[in-house]
């Protein structure tokens, strides 16, 4: 893995003592400072529901993120995030994302630290993604994640890639706080935290995957064993006799299974799990397909459809909003020279009609600043929806990303 | 039978020497050239791109390379982004086929997600740029077709002038005209023409230099649409061979380590 810039100069003379001293191990010692600063505005188009929530939010965040490589087997990398919260003092946070070092050989490779690890193949939700915790008073869509404290052991052979990991401590869901939005009603409490496991977050958790490719299919089975990192919540009254949602978190095991095909433009998709130790255990599945019509008419743009089906056995019982929900997309790529997008998604309930649209848009400002926009608009949600808590909620968000 | 001692002679003498039909000639030309960059094995190299649009603004792009030689398949590729600053550490990797669809991912770094994608995407632009996809894949023979043309002198070059036609689906070309330099067998200019057979683009290659005394590889590329006025420029650094690579350095592991 030499292919990295050597950013120190030396003689050839130097050059060629030193890689007949090392022989084989070509100089690659490398390490590097980069990172992002955000400036994020919120502006939401109702009142809040409850008094103490705002209509517009300003807030910053900052990830520095250093790498180190000793040489081709061997790295580190230390990633930190830090936000601050005009309004919420729950969403400002600060966070290791990463503190990893990781050493590869031929057979293996081992990962030990803090970091995050993502399964799957779904746009619409992420299932069998059950690695790391969702830093959730991040994004509403929970993608953002906390970073993971792993030893993670990778065998890597003819038999595809086969990693075993042990999680020896347990990240808590983050939640908007009392003044946070867009957020439940009412809010969650992460002061009172319960657990099912005696040992709280010093429960140690297992996890397997298996994966391989294998022409046009991607194939991962994955296995978890510890806690939920979808916490029950529970409604009960707090000191000052308010009531809250409190995170109840369960021990379970889950079994998951991710395919991919991919045949010319289209890319079929398939995610499904099996979670027991909670009442009543369960199954969930994601399905569809994402179709590209590429460089249309000659412009260089793409158009992507998405389709996606989301189904629990469950029923009206999940606590979750997707039960037998789809997902409608639309990607729009313009492939210009400021990377221009566009992702359009709605999900409609099929039992309650609820449905709910998302649009995201991103253009390079300049060589080292982006622009991301996005909305969000609940329509027509239903009073058993899950997502009747949300229907004030609709907002526009502006982030101004600035690269180091 | 007349035919097979007549193509088996003009695969033992000097391809060129044989009386041949300008299809022939053509191929010929092109299996020569493939046997000529044959046998690299491994290379790693860095690159600079800089877009120019009509206003004559520039955007800039930086990657680094690594390529494997498979022997009786397509390379494979993997490709790390350095700049703009919003992808650095994406990467791309690229198993090429010569029969079947290539086979890619793609490595979003800020979710650490593979993503297996398509590869049917032919003809649109490489990173906003002149280039398009199959314009920077690996060519394998079977890809086109080839008719000879004539002989010709680029800036004192020799080189054969082969027309070749795409084979594989999804192609933005018709045709395109290679001018091959009769001592390196590597391209001097491609003249690529669009669906609607007109001139869309022309490429150019420069500074070539030789490395393990066999293989040439361009410092610079220069593509020029004639259409709407915009170029790239492929500026071509720190070529290494012997980088004693194998299938693991080309893995979904490596991908999501690949800095």
């Amino acid at each position: 893995m030499n292919f990295i810039k050597q950013k120190f100069s030396h003689s050839l003379s130097a050059c060629l003592y030193l890689q007949a001293l090392t022989f084989i191990i070509p100089l690659t010692a490398h390490a590097e400072l980069s990172g992002y600063l955000v400036t994020e505005l919120r502006y939401f188009s109702s009142g809040p529901l409850d008094s103490r929530q705002q209509e517009n939010n300003v807030s910053f965040a900052l990830e520095p993120e250093y790498f180190y490589q000793s040489d081709n087997t061997q790295s580190l990398t230390f990633k930190l995030f830090a936000r601050y919260d005009q309004h919420d003092n729950e969403r400002s946070h600060a966070d290791i994302r990463e503190l990893m070092w990781i050493k590869a050989a031929d057979q293996w490779e081992l990962r030990a630290g803090i970091g995050k690890v993502f399964w799957g193949v779904a746009e619409s939700q992420h299932l069998v993604d059950i690695i790391n915790q969702s830093d959730a008073v991040e994004n509403m869509d929970l993608e953002e994640k906390l970073g993971q404290p792993m030893i993670d052991l990778s065998l890597i052979g003819q038999y595809g890639t086969f990693d075993i990991f042990v999680l020896p401590y347990f990240r808590e869901r983050t939640f908007a706080g009392s003044k946070g939005r867009p957020r439940a009603i009412p809010y969650v409490d992460t002061d009172h935290v319960f657990y099912q496991s005696d040992k709280q977050n010093r429960h140690i958790d297992y996890a397997a995957r298996w994966y391989k490719s294998i022409n046009e299919w991607d194939l991962g089975l994955s296995y978890f064993n510890g806690t939920s990192r979808d916490p029950r919540l529970v409604a009960a009254n707090n000191n000052s006799g308010e009531t809250v949602l409190q995170p109840h978190y369960d021990l379970i095991t889950q079994t998951g299974l991710d395919i991919q095909g991919t045949f010319d433009a289209w890319l079929w998709k398939l995610e499904v799990i099996h979670r027991s130790g909670v009442t009543p255990a369960y199954t969930a599945m994601t399905g569809g397909f994402e179709y590209s019509f590429y460089d249309i008419r000659h412009t260089g743009a793409d158009l992507g459809v998405l389709l996606e089906y989301m189904y629990d056995n469950r029923a009206l019982n999940s606590p979750g909003p997707f039960q037998n929900d789809i997902l409608l997309g639309l990607r729009y790529t313009l492939n210009d020279t400021q990377s221009t997008e566009f992702l359009l998604g709605q999900i409609i309930d099929r039992h309650t009609h609820a449905s709910s649209f998302n649009l995201e848009a991103s253009r390079r400002m300049a060589s080292n600043i982006k622009l991301n926009l996005e909305a969000h608009y609940f329509t027509r949600p239903d009073t058993s929806d899950p997502a009747y808590v949300y229907r004030d909620d609709d907002y526009i968000q502006a982030e101004l990303v600035y690269y180091f | 039978m007349k035919k097979f001692i007549l193509l088996t002679a003009c695969l033992i003498l000097p391809a060129l020497t044989c009386a041949q039909t300008a299809e022939e000639k053509g191929l010929f030309i092109a299996i020569e050239a493939d046997k000529h960059d044959t046998g690299w094995k491994d290379q790693s190299s860095n690159l600079r791109m800089t877009l120019h649009n009509r206003q004559g603004q520039e955007s800039f792009r930086e990657m680094h390379n690594q390529a494997l030689e498979v022997e009786g398949d397509g390379d494979k590729t993997l490709i790390v982004f350095d700049l703009p600053q919003d992808v650095k550490g994406t990467a791309f990797l690229s198993f090429t086929h010569a029969t079947r669809p290539d086979d890619q991912w793609l490595f979003l770094p800020a979710l650490k997600r593979v993503k297996r994608i398509s590869s049917s995407n032919k003809s649109g632009p490489f990173m906003g740029s002149e280039f398009a996809y199959e314009d920077i894949s690996s060519q394998e023979i079977d890809k086109y077709t080839y008719k000879y043309l004539k002989d010709d002198t680029i800036d004192g070059n020799d080189t054969f002038v082969i027309e070749r036609f795409p084979q594989y689906e999804n192609s933005g070309y018709t045709r395109q005209i290679v001018w091959l330099d009769k001592i390196k067998y590597q391209p001097l200019k491609i003249d690529f023409y669009d669906r609607k057979n007109s001139l869309l683009k022309t490429l150019s290659y420069h500074d070539y230099k030789q490395y393990l005394d066999k293989f040439w590889r361009p410092g610079k590329m220069q593509m020029t649409n004639n259409q709407n006025g915009k170029s790239t420029t492929l500026i071509w650094k720190d070529y290494k061979f012997n980088n004693n690579f194998n299938d693991r350095d080309f893995d979904n592991n490596s991908l999501q380590r690949a800095r």
